[in-house]
């Protein structure tokens, strides 16, 4: 019995999970409603929901970072990709709204299919130019990645023309606002994201490969794995990712705002990364755990709102959460209380 | 074409803090450096078209900078007009605080500051000649009047607040206008406040979370049309009729809130008007002529119910 409960809790999701138990209790606390779910117009309807709908970008964005992250790199240019990819797809899209003899029909500029393979195309090509920068000609990622996330938005502007574009297309808000068997759509693309990168990771060697580089990028060229070409692919993929994220974002507000669609995302993106368990310094990565960090992230943002927190200091209080959650996930520290207690005779 | 290019142009500008655009008229025209806040709305994008639009009708080169919401990168550009020695340096601050520094530098170089649609905590109000905008705090009393007469329920009525950028004028001074008005009727409180930013995702996201904690919400105020159309994306998926089950009422009457308002989803929009760029024009030929100003010069603006939103909107430039 105690070998199991130390085993669990030396599993990297343990207190990632403890972490989000306990959000969800604070917030249970101010709202006692928290856990429930109606069905409303046929769909699921509740606090959770929200949280897990509202979570999806986010979690789309820190699954390509995990991967990212685990080759020793990083990538701080997703938030800006995402206000590109946005750009791109509402624009392309835009949309009127035509009212013939009190019919409303929808009219969309370009095809949705297009427009979505245009928004997905040109975060791939984000990510390409991240890759050859990062793998090509050998620049630190934070660096390589820093000059798309400074010019992303205002390449974001160039494509809105400055505005905030306005979609009037209903079949569009489907990705962002759907649902699909009464669960929102967004987390079905979660669900996909997470299964292809799991089967791709677990069920062949590309896992062992991205974690080898991660941990030694020279052995493992020795060793024969194209450790360039997989960096390369690996910002490639983060990059739709944040392709795919837009999407949902753009959706779901029905509009692309250059300026704010994604905004410090990135950063959002590396805090879910680092507490799920996931070292910054590269080699082992946790997709699961990612999840559960961003959650945990969505989870502390909806407790503010509900808490009725004064949004003065609403920041103050998400750092003193996030210290408190990497202090507990501190390694050394965990140990340092141990030891103090089995000293004190406390029971552990 | 020409739209794009001048586009293209100012985009380079907020990032280079550079890049002319009009061509000067005449030898001796007016040079106007002028540092946008942002885009973060329709509201905004209207405001920088007008004074684009009128400098080049008054025949006056614009400089313009755009700080995508940061007051380092306002800083920054004002820096640079001081530079570049332009005549007249306006600026809409992002944030009231913390400009003493930088406008000192601008009264050394002997250049005139005007503050355009916000205004700023200064000690030394000389450091800026004058202030053209709307008066916020009267806006958030025009919201509660609105509200005071029109609400038609029994009862308590419980308002929920989304509030601007925390620390921005408009959010302050609105919330200040909002509250003195309602103090007079005590069945009106706000039982919820929390920032939305001035953007519709994060107006939607709070207005999801408040709908979720709390069921007892008569009456939503929001300071712009922007969260405003967000929150409404989330009443109505929780199910709930806006603008008739919660009475909704913002601020800024942009195109937007029109449209939300002819659909009968927004009850009453409090105009805050973004053209004053050929106002400011006349302003800044004003300054360098040595004319004396008032501190403050307000536009003009209205209240638009739902009623009158259809009449309105053909007419509307915003």
């Amino acid at each position: 019995m105690k070998a199991t409960l130390l085993r669990l809790t030396r599993s990297h999701l343990f207190w990632p999970c403890v972490t989000l138990v306990l959000l969800c209790l604070v917030n249970v606390h101010f709202n006692p409603g928290f856990f429930d779910i109606e069905i409303k117009d046929g769909h699921l309807y509740g606090s959770v929901i929200d949280i897990l709908n509202r979570a999806a970008p986010l979690m789309l964005i820190a699954m390509g970072m995990t991967l990212v992250i685990a080759t020793r790199g990083i990538d701080i240019s997703v938030g800006a990709t995402v206000a590109i990819a946005g750009a791109v797809a509402a624009s392309l899209i835009g949309g009127s709204l035509v009212i013939k003899e009190g019919v409303q029909t929808y009219v969309s500029n370009t095809p949705m299919p297009l427009a979505f393979a245009a928004a997905l195309a040109v975060a791939l090509l984000c990510g390409l130019w991240n890759g050859l920068l990062v793998a090509g000609a050998g620049m630190q990622p934070i660096v390589a990645t820093l000059i798309l996330m400074v010019a992303g938005r205002g390449v974001a502007q160039l494509i809105t023309e400055g505005q905030i574009v306005t979609v009037y297309y209903e079949p569009f808000f489907f990705i962002g606002n759907g649902f699909i068997f009464g669960i929102p759509v967004s987390l079905y693309i979660v669900a996909a994201v997470l299964g292809i990168l799991l089967l791709l990771t677990q069920r062949t060697a590309l896992g062992l490969f991205i974690e080898s580089v991660g941990i030694n990028p020279v052995a493992s060229r020795f060793s024969g794995i194209s450790a360039r070409a997989l960096v390369f692919w690996v910002y490639a993929f983060c990059s739709v990712t944040a392709g795919i994220a837009a999407l949902i974002i753009t959706s779901n507000v029905k509009s692309a705002d250059a300026n704010n669609a994604g905004l410090l995302l990135e950063l959002d993106a590396i805090l879910a990364v680092a507490l799920g368990g996931t070292s910054l310094s590269g080699g082992r990565f946790y997709l699961i755990g990612t999840l559960v960090g961003a959650l945990i992230i969505q989870t502390l943002t909806y407790a503010i709102y509900s808490l009725g927190v004064p949004p003065e200091i609403n920041m103050v209080v998400k750092a003193i959460v996030v210290f408190g959650v990497c202090i507990i996930q501190s390694p050394a520290l965990r140990d340092l209380l141990l030891k103090h207690a089995l000293r004190s005779g406390g029971p552990a | 074409m020409q739209r794009t290019r001048r586009t293209v142009i100012s985009t380079i500008a907020a990032g280079l803090i550079a890049g002319t655009l009009a061509m000067p008229i005449s030898a001796s025209a007016l040079t106007l450096g002028f540092a946008q806040v942002g885009a973060e709305s329709e509201w905004r994008t209207a405001n920088t078209g007008s004074i684009k639009d009128a400098a080049k009708a008054a025949g006056i080169t614009l400089k313009f900078s755009d700080a995508q919401q940061k007051q380092e990168n306002q800083i920054k550009a004002i820096r640079s007009f001081i530079a570049q020695k332009v005549d007249v340096i306006a600026f809409a601050p992002v944030v009231t605080t913390g400009w003493d520094t930088v406008l000192a530098e601008a009264k050394k170089a002997k250049i005139p500051v005007v503050l355009t649609d916000r205004s700023i905590e200064t000690k030394d109000p000389s450091l800026y000649v004058t202030m053209i905008g709307s008066d916020f705090t009267e806006e958030g009393r025009n919201a509660a009047k609105w509200l005071l007469q029109n609400y038609k329920g029994q009862g308590d009525v419980n308002i929920v607040e989304l509030q601007g950028t925390v620390g921005s004028a408009p959010a302050i001074e609105r919330k200040k206008g909002f509250e003195e008005v309602i103090k007079s009727e005590p069945r009106f409180k706000i039982t919820r406040s929390q920032t939305g930013d001035f953007t519709r995702a994060k107006g939607k996201e709070v207005m999801e979370a408040f709908l979720k904690t709390d069921k007892n919400i008569q009456v939503l105020f929001a300071h712009n049309d922007d969260m405003a159309i967000g929150a409404i994306q989330a009443i109505e998926a929780a199910g709930i009729k806006p603008g008739k089950d919660i009475i909704i009422v913002s601020i800024d009457a942009v195109k937007g809130a029109f449209e939300a308002m002819m659909a009968g989803k927004l009850n009453v929009s409090v105009e805050c008007n973004p053209l004053l760029g050929p106002q400011l024009m006349e302003i800044v030929k004003d300054v360098k002529a040595g004319k004396q100003l008032p501190k403050r010069i307000n536009t003009k603006e209205g209240i638009f119910p739902m009623e009158t939103a259809a009449k309105e909107f053909p007419s509307r430039k915003y």
